[in-house]
């Protein structure tokens, strides 16, 4: 529950992984007092999205995470002292939010494995990109549980590199006026 | 608005619309511009110390001892660097200050230039906010926003970094009517608490057989008045209430329902109290490990109030039953209302047996020592010292150590703002410099540094500070020629082996303060203490008072790290059971 040097009573509490989304003036260094937080407080981030909203004066922070509800309630007051927060929400909830996330797949294809791979890349809609040097490129988006499946099944069939974006998220409860 | 002047008289300019009567610094190539403007004005007091670390430290005392709001000018690269202890010293304690520091001109930023270093960077987790300027029409809105930051909600220090092309350049001034603050980066402070978790706390109080009030220093951040509003608010309800180290004053010592201290060195009937209570109303603390011991022995069977203005030190490290966020003074007139309200009264009965519990711990007398007849006992010499000043208005600041904790036990507050001492981080070399802040807020006043002979010479240059000045600051050393803390974690929990803690070669002190044409006093042997005591208060100059006792005393009562409040050790010949010393060790 803590982050004290002493014993604290049994932790009774899930761990579970939490999606922050956190609404910060777009000025100099507030990248930086967001994730120094969390390492100078010893937090872990699994994931971290930064991006301008409409508004050009802000900007959105996806920050992926895990705790109890302790951790990740004191990681959210921690986060509203940082003085350029505007708004830190928790998308955890279930259904309550839409994730995202995107990744790029280079596949090393030969005539032996091309069908059998790009069956899978059907079957999960990654979208083909084309490039210059001819390289086989794919671009899967969804949920990062549905990444993680075809990023197993396709390395079952061949050698891949990939990059992820880490996931973004949405309330798809009410919507939100800072933003208009 | 005001047009074309330049960046420096910018920051003069704020500063005085701020209100800011003295700032304490020291000059460097970065905030020549700074310094010249300063130079040209005569509505601010400077204050020229000896090195940055004690600009900072003076500003926090200035500020502690006056509730008003600390300033720091240093330069860039090493000036601001040695500012860093300070600005985590008055982070951890909560003190409003305002730290401009020079930087070297935007095109060399980042080219490892003379002097140049990362300051926003180094210092962005030990202030509240900080800044780097590079436009000149933003410099006075930064100064308005940055003095609103740090004396809003919880305060803390604020740190303006400001290039010296920012400096000379000319720009606009805005008036801080003019500049206009969002809410949230004020961290929209609740000042109202929510009415029903304040129906909530009341009627828990009303029904609590073994109430205990824990009062922090943030009763003290919220003003005199809160101070005054909490302890009519104790002896309403007639409910013992026990201070940590940063809310020694809140209650008066003498007030029958003040137990003092808790905590690491606190009293032992206060420490009993908190482990037996079955309501704690926590106003203004921050369960701070010092404070709680062990967690899982924390006061195991109470339901918990904690009235914070910080919604983070809610649940930080202790699960609360009612969290109440908002500003303690208005806080406390909202409970008053609804105790009225509800006609509540005290369980009496329940109280009259609590109170008895609390007697018979009071009767194991656990600051006793025994003052022999040659050498004087630490404890002796604080007692002393509050006997022959409790009359005056005296500020008290210390250093860290033994000699705090003495202070701490030993001395008795009856106001609030008058003890100064670095808690959250525990600054060796704090409690002069802030002695030095503390004596030019309050000019006519007695302030004392109780200090040890280690911790002393960490700002011993502030010498030529206070006595350039001609503050009559008194320093008041318990000279034991032994980092005494340390040497009493060794003997407790490292066998003895006193591992660099003996400070060889120490100065003569008196002849060190006669080399500052200073005035040096001694006091080898009881005897001699009384008089040398009254020489020192009874002086207009910067007296230092060498007080040589006994060398090998510890401080008592202590819970060990690791233990629980109710397993405190009372004296040396009582141990720490083996499997806790053991996992105490790791602690700090």
């Amino acid at each position: 529950m803590n982050k004290s040097v002493y014993d604290s009573p049994k932790q009774v509490e899930d761990i579970n992984r939490h999606i922050l989304t956190i609404l910060v003036d777009n000025e100099p260094g507030v990248l930086a007092r967001v994730v120094g937080m969390f390492s100078g407080r010893g937090y872990n981030i699994d994931s971290l999205n930064v991006a301008e909203v409409n508004n050009k004066n802000l900007s959105r922070i996806t920050i992926v995470t895990h705790g109890t509800k302790e951790v990740i309630y004191q990681i959210q007051s921690q986060l509203m002292r940082i003085v350029p927060v505007h708004s830190v929400s928790n998308l955890d909830k279930e259904d309550s939010s839409v994730e995202a996330e995107v990744a790029l797949v280079n596949m090393f294809i030969n005539e032996k494995n091309k069908k059998d791979a790009f069956q899978i890349c059907d079957l999960y809609r990654a979208r083909k990109i084309e490039n210059e040097n001819n390289t086989v490129i794919f671009e899967i988006a969804g949920t990062s549980q549905r990444i993680d499946t075809f990023i197993k099944d396709i390395s079952k069939i061949t050698d891949i590199e990939v990059v992820r974006s880490g996931p973004v998220a949405i309330s798809s409860i009410q919507k939100n006026e800072e933003e208009e | 608005m005001t047009d074309n002047i330049t960046g420096a008289e910018i920051v003069l300019k704020s500063l005085i619309e701020q209100g800011v009567e003295v700032v304490f610094g020291y000059p460097g190539g970065a905030v020549l511009p700074i310094y010249d403007s300063l130079f040209k004005q005569n509505s601010i007091r400077h204050i020229l110390v000896r090195q940055e670390a004690g600009a900072i430290h003076a500003a926090e005392g200035y500020a502690r001892s006056s509730g008003k709001i600390g300033v720091v000018l240093v330069t860039s690269g090493p000036g601001a660097t040695n500012v860093v202890t300070g600005l985590t010293d008055s982070m951890m304690d909560s003190i409003p200050i305002v730290c401009i520091t020079g930087q070297v001109p935007q095109h060399l930023i980042g080219s490892d230039a003379f002097q140049e270093c990362d300051t926003t960077g180094i210092t962005r987790p030990c202030t509240k906010h900080n800044y780097l300027v590079k436009d000149v029409n933003k410099l006075s809105s930064v100064f308005h926003e940055a003095f609103s930051i740090a004396a809003n909600g919880r305060p803390g220090p604020v740190l303006i970094d400001i290039p010296k092309d920012v400096q000379f350049a000319k720009g606009n001034y805005q008036s801080s009517k003019e500049v206009k603050i969002d809410s949230h980066r004020l961290f929209e402070p609740k000042i109202k608490a929510n009415d029903q978790n304040i129906e909530e706390a009341t009627k828990l109080i009303a029904n609590a057989k073994k109430p205990i009030f824990y009062i922090g220093g943030g009763c003290i951040n919220s003003g005199p008045k809160a101070s005054k509003l909490v302890t009519k608010f104790v002896e309403e309800t007639k409910a013992p209430a026990t201070m940590t180290l940063m809310g020694l004053g809140v209650i008066g010592a003498n007030n029958k329902y003040s137990l003092g201290m808790l905590g690491m060195h606190g009293m032992y009937e206060a420490n009993m109290a908190m482990h037996e209570c079955d309501v704690m109303i926590n106003i203004g603390a921050r369960f701070d490990d010092r404070v709680t011991g062990r967690l899982d022995a924390f006061a195991p069977n109470s339901k918990k109030i904690h009235i914070d203005i910080d919604p983070s030190n809610i649940n930080k490290t202790i699960k609360i039953d009612v969290p109440i966020i908002g500003d303690i003074e208005t806080v406390m007139n909202q409970i008053f209302s609804s105790w009225k309200n509800n006609n509540y009264k005290s369980q009496k009965e329940d109280l009259i047996k609590w109170w008895d519990a609390i007697e018979e711990w009071k009767k194991v007398d656990c600051l006793n020592y025994n003052q022999g007849e040659v050498s004087i006992k630490p404890q002796h010499a604080i007692k002393r010292l509050y006997e022959l000043t409790k009359d005056k208005k005296t500020f008290i600041t210390t250093e860290v150590g033994q000699h705090q904790m003495w202070a701490a036990q030993y001395y008795k507050f009856e106001e609030p703002n008058r003890w100064l001492t670095s808690g959250g981080l525990g600054t060796m070399g704090y409690g002069f410099p802030a002695a030095i802040g503390a004596q030019i807020a309050n000019p006519d006043s007695l302030v004392v540094d109780i200090a040890g002979d280690a911790s002393i010479l960490m700002n011993i240059q502030e010498m030529s500070t206070a006595v350039q000045h001609r503050l009559p600051v008194k320093i008041f050393i318990l000279n034991n020629e032994y980092m005494g803390m340390v040497r009493q974690w060794q003997e407790l929990l490292h066998g003895g082996r006193y591992s660099e803690s003996y400070t060889d070669s120490l100065p003569d002190f008196v002849k060190l303060a006669e080399s500052f044409k200073a005035k040096g006093l001694r006091a080898k042997n009881v005897k001699e203490l009384d008089d040398v005591i009254l020489q020192m208060i009874s002086s207009k100059e910067t007296v230092i008072a060498d007080i040589w006792v006994d060398k090998e005393e510890n401080c008592f009562p202590m819970i060990q790290s690791g233990s629980a409040h109710n397993e405190m050790l009372l004296n040396k010949y009582q141990k720490q059971d083996e499997t806790s010393a053991e996992k105490g060790k790791v602690l700090v």
